[in-house]
């Protein structure tokens, strides 16, 4: 008996990696970020939520401009994400460093001041 | 490809390489992922947010974008990544965090992202994608890029105003972000 006997490669995942699998992938990492943006109360956790579900929607972009009729427009989308990502990012957590200034705290439960 | 060693015959991989490289890195980006939706420490959820980012770089890199996999590296390990540490590491001394608190029953979000992702599944299955299924081997893709990028019938416009919103959202970041005297 061999290894080739018991159909070992039959059990790896197939050769060609189409669009589906890449789509699965970023939906599984979208629907972890949409829980990480709902069920934390920490306003830096809601970021890290935040910023799944842009890579999720990069890597949709993406795996569309590899196998669509997009040429490179994909990729240049998925770059200007990536450059408003990093833009919010700075600016979120300079809000969250000021309201931890002001009020030494930064559960977004915790936060309403605002609140009629 | 079969070695006599030992009698065994080790079964030609190469083939299936590309969807053992791809296995792997969707695993890595999945499980990183649902740590850092899951992790009871932020610190631990933002280091699982670090190997899905390295996940997701890879995923990029087998799609043949080299250069959004590698500015997704810069960009988001080695700039947002560490902003966000920092803005961990600064806001420490919350409810949850001191055990003052537990933190809310995860159970309903864990629930309703089930379900949008079962949804999602559910609109892929039953989609009709325009897709090539066997597309050409990926080539260089930064001179495009960065052709596309310049040229003003492409992107030249779009590029220098995010180019302006990206220098306009630093400036606003660091005047938010400077400590108050005395009020």
């Amino acid at each position: 008996m061999t290894f080739a006997d018991i159909h070992l490669t039959g059990l790896l995942p197939t050769a060609t990696v189409g669009l589906t699998g890449y789509l699965v992938v970023a939906a599984a990492v979208f629907s972890a970020g949409l829980v990480t943006v709902m069920a934390r109360r920490n306003a830096v956790a809601i970021l890290i939520g935040i910023e799944l579900m842009l890579n999720a929607a990069n890597l949709n972009l993406v795996a569309f401009d590899r196998f669509g009729p997009l040429e490179v427009n994909g990729q240049l989308f998925a770059l200007f994400i990536l450059a408003i990502a990093a833009a919010e990012a700075a600016v979120a957590l300079a809000i969250v460093l000021n309201v931890f200034d002001a009020r030494d705290r930064i559960d977004v439960d915790q936060i309403d001041a605002l609140k009629g | 490809m079969s070695h006599a060693l030992l009698a065994i015959d080790i079964p030609d991989l190469t083939p299936y390489l590309p969807g053992i490289i791809f296995g792997t890195l969707a695993a890595i980006s999945i499980l990183a992922s649902i740590l850092a939706a899951t992790a009871p420490k932020i610190v631990h959820a933002a280091f699982g947010l670090m190997a899905a980012f390295f996940g997701i770089a890879g995923l990029y890199a087998m799609l043949g974008a080299d250069f959004v996999a590698l500015a997704q590296v810069v960009v988001y390990v080695g700039g947002i990544l560490v902003l966000l540490v920092f803005g961990i590491l600064l806001t420490g001394r919350t409810r949850y965090a001191l055990g003052l608190e537990r933190e809310p029953s995860a159970k309903w979000p864990i629930f309703a992202g089930g379900l949008f992702f079962f949804g999602i599944l559910l609109a892929i299955h039953g989609s009709e994608f325009n897709v090539v299924t066997d597309p050409a081997e990926p080539a260089a893709t930064t001179p495009v890029i960065g052709r596309a990028f310049l040229d003003p019938n492409q992107y030249l416009i779009p590029f220098e105003l995010a180019s302006v919103l990206l220098l306009a959202a630093l400036v606003g970041a660091a005047y938010l972000a400077r400590r108050r005297r005395s009020t």
